[in-house]
């Protein structure tokens, strides 16, 4: 079964159109990456997914059901986004249990004790850091929390933008063995938009990579791990990435 | 060679309800004209070491050391005025994040300017060209149009090489580099790099490279140092990296994904190996 389709999605920004003629199938279960360098458009796709970019045309469908380009809460139950940046993406003046427990409340969902307590253990917060401020907090911990936050409802889909890049090398380790183990678990999709390659190779099934609004190509992981990917500019891509492995 | 900067016993404190906390606890350091890396996690104490060199710590944290020489000079013992011909001049430093560190209210041309008048008296038609050759020579394609800009008008890529510019122009001896291309994207920062790799080697300045990305370092450095709660835990010559001995190196190595990965698990650092009580 396909879990998220996009098709022929175009989104602007005003009178600036980003992204132009994006057609993608992700099945279930299944681990995908977009890449790209900044301006191509590939976290605009996530936003226009997670309804946080509403000007778009083409189609958008999750698990079966198409999205609209309002607010829909049967869409936040199944498919949910994590940020790059955990320092910004957490507000300041709630504590974590706050944060974890607003959207139980919006969904009017109890049993919030449990759930909460459930959650944070699943991506392994200890159960001192729940009445503590983000600001009490290391940046991996952060992240752990914005992954939290995301799994509370339950969603089955993940959008990931970036979210390991504010992070520092071993932190990094850490999150991606996390995100490797609750997909294991819990059965996600994930689509992550990423600059790094390594990460995709670690974390993904397959790609697509995007220029100027438009995906060039779509490949398997394992092309990459061997190097071969078709078109010219992921492989100028590739071979940047691959200087600064050596 | 001489040595440009010799550094030794470094520690900088900073005062805490629970007593003292020391983020840098004893380093000792010389550089002469090479390129030297210093990588680290955050809060091991290696932008602390960066800042250090520069006075740029305020009080309440204290700066002490046996010896903090740059070029003959006792840089510990000059006065805040002292230090401001210094800084700039002879040291200087690119931060890591353009938006944060040009003034939003001044055009590319005339913050470039300021950082060569601030040290020399010139004619203006000398300070322009010498602004527009310094663009250049960061490759931006159009420097006239450029200079004239305002930062919010420029991306990440070219606000980044407009601070190297800034840094680069009074033609100091040493640079220190902090974090200089980790808000930038992997395409671009490979470009400014090499830039500062470039001017570095032609003017044959001295180049402190602090970053947590060890590849890059290794890429960048000919000597690195490698950080660990305030302490040196490692030094090594670039190549030789990969053939790190001491567990922290090896574990930060082992825990950077790679381009044909295979491993189903990175392996995580297990701090309890080497750390003091």
């Amino acid at each position: 079964m396909t879990a998220l389709s996009l098709k022929n999605l175009d989104i602007s920004y005003g009178d600036v159109q980003i992204t132009h003629d994006v057609n993608l199938d992700i099945a279930d279960g299944e681990s995908f990456a977009l890449v790209g360098e900044s301006g191509s458009g590939k976290s605009t796709v996530l936003k226009a997914i997670a309804g946080l970019a509403p000007e778009w045309t083409g189609e958008i469908t999750v698990l079966g059901s198409p999205r609209g380009h309002g607010i829909d809460r049967a869409f936040s139950r199944q498919c949910q986004m994590v940020f790059q940046d955990p320092y910004g993406s957490l507000h300041p003046r709630k504590t974590v249990d706050a944060t974890l427990g607003e959207a139980l409340t919006i969904h009017g969902i109890g049993d919030r004790n449990a759930r909460i307590e459930e959650v944070m253990a699943s991506v392994g917060l200890d159960r001192k850091f729940r009445f503590r401020f983000p600001h009490q907090l290391s940046g991996g911990q952060r992240q752990r929390v914005a992954i939290a936050r995301a799994l509370m409802l339950k969603p089955k889909v993940l959008l990931l933008d970036e979210p390991t890049s504010a992070l520092d090398v071993s932190v990094q380790a850490e999150i991606l063995n996390l995100l490797k183990r609750l997909r294991r678990e819990q059965n996600l999709t994930f689509l992550m938009v990423t600059h790094n390659l390594a990460v995709v190779s670690f974390l993904c099934d397959r790609l697509a990579v995007m220029r100027q609004g438009r995906i060039v190509e779509v490949a398997d992981v394992a092309d990459l791990k061997r190097g071969d990917l078709r078109e010219p500019y992921s492989r100028e891509l590739m071979q940047i990435s691959a200087a600064h492995a050596n | 060679m001489s040595n440009l900067l010799e550094i030794e016993n470094l520690r900088v404190t900073f005062p805490t309800p629970r007593g003292d906390l020391e983020v840098v606890r004893g380093i000792s350091f010389t550089l002469g004209r090479e390129r030297l890396g210093i990588v680290g996690e955050s809060g091991s104490g290696k932008s602390m070491t960066g800042r250090s060199i520069l006075q740029l710590i305020r009080a309440p944290g204290r700066v002490t050391a046996d010896k903090l020489v740059f070029d003959g000079i006792d840089l510990l013992k000059r006065s805040e005025r002292q230090m401001r011909a210094i800084r700039g001049a002879r040291i200087s430093m690119v931060m890591q994040d353009p938006k944060f560190s040009l003034n939003p209210v001044m055009t590319i041309g005339e913050q470039i300017a300021e950082a060569l008048l601030t040290h020399q008296k010139l004619p203006r038609r000398e300070v322009n060209a010498r602004v527009l050759a310094m663009l250049e020579s960061v490759r931006i394609a159009d420097p006239e149009r450029v200079a004239r800009l305002y930062p919010h008008e420029v991306s990440g890529g070219m606000g980044q090489r407009v601070m190297i510019a800034m840094m680069l122009i009074p033609e100091p001896d040493l640079l220190i580099a902090d974090e200089p291309t980790s808000a930038l994207d992997v395409s671009v920062q490979a470009q400014v790099l090499d830039i500062i790799d470039e001017l570095v080697k032609r003017k044959g300045m001295g180049l402190i490279f602090i970053s947590h990305d060890l590849n890059l370092v290794s890429s960048y450095c000919d000597r690195i140092l490698v950080m660990n709660t305030g302490e040196v835990v490692e030094e090594c010559k670039a190549g030789e990296l990969m053939a790190a001995k001491h567990p922290y190196t090896r574990g930060l190595i082992a825990s950077i994904p790679r381009l044909d990965e295979t491993r189903d698990e990175l392996p995580v650092l297990d701090r309890s190996a080497w750390a003091k009580a």
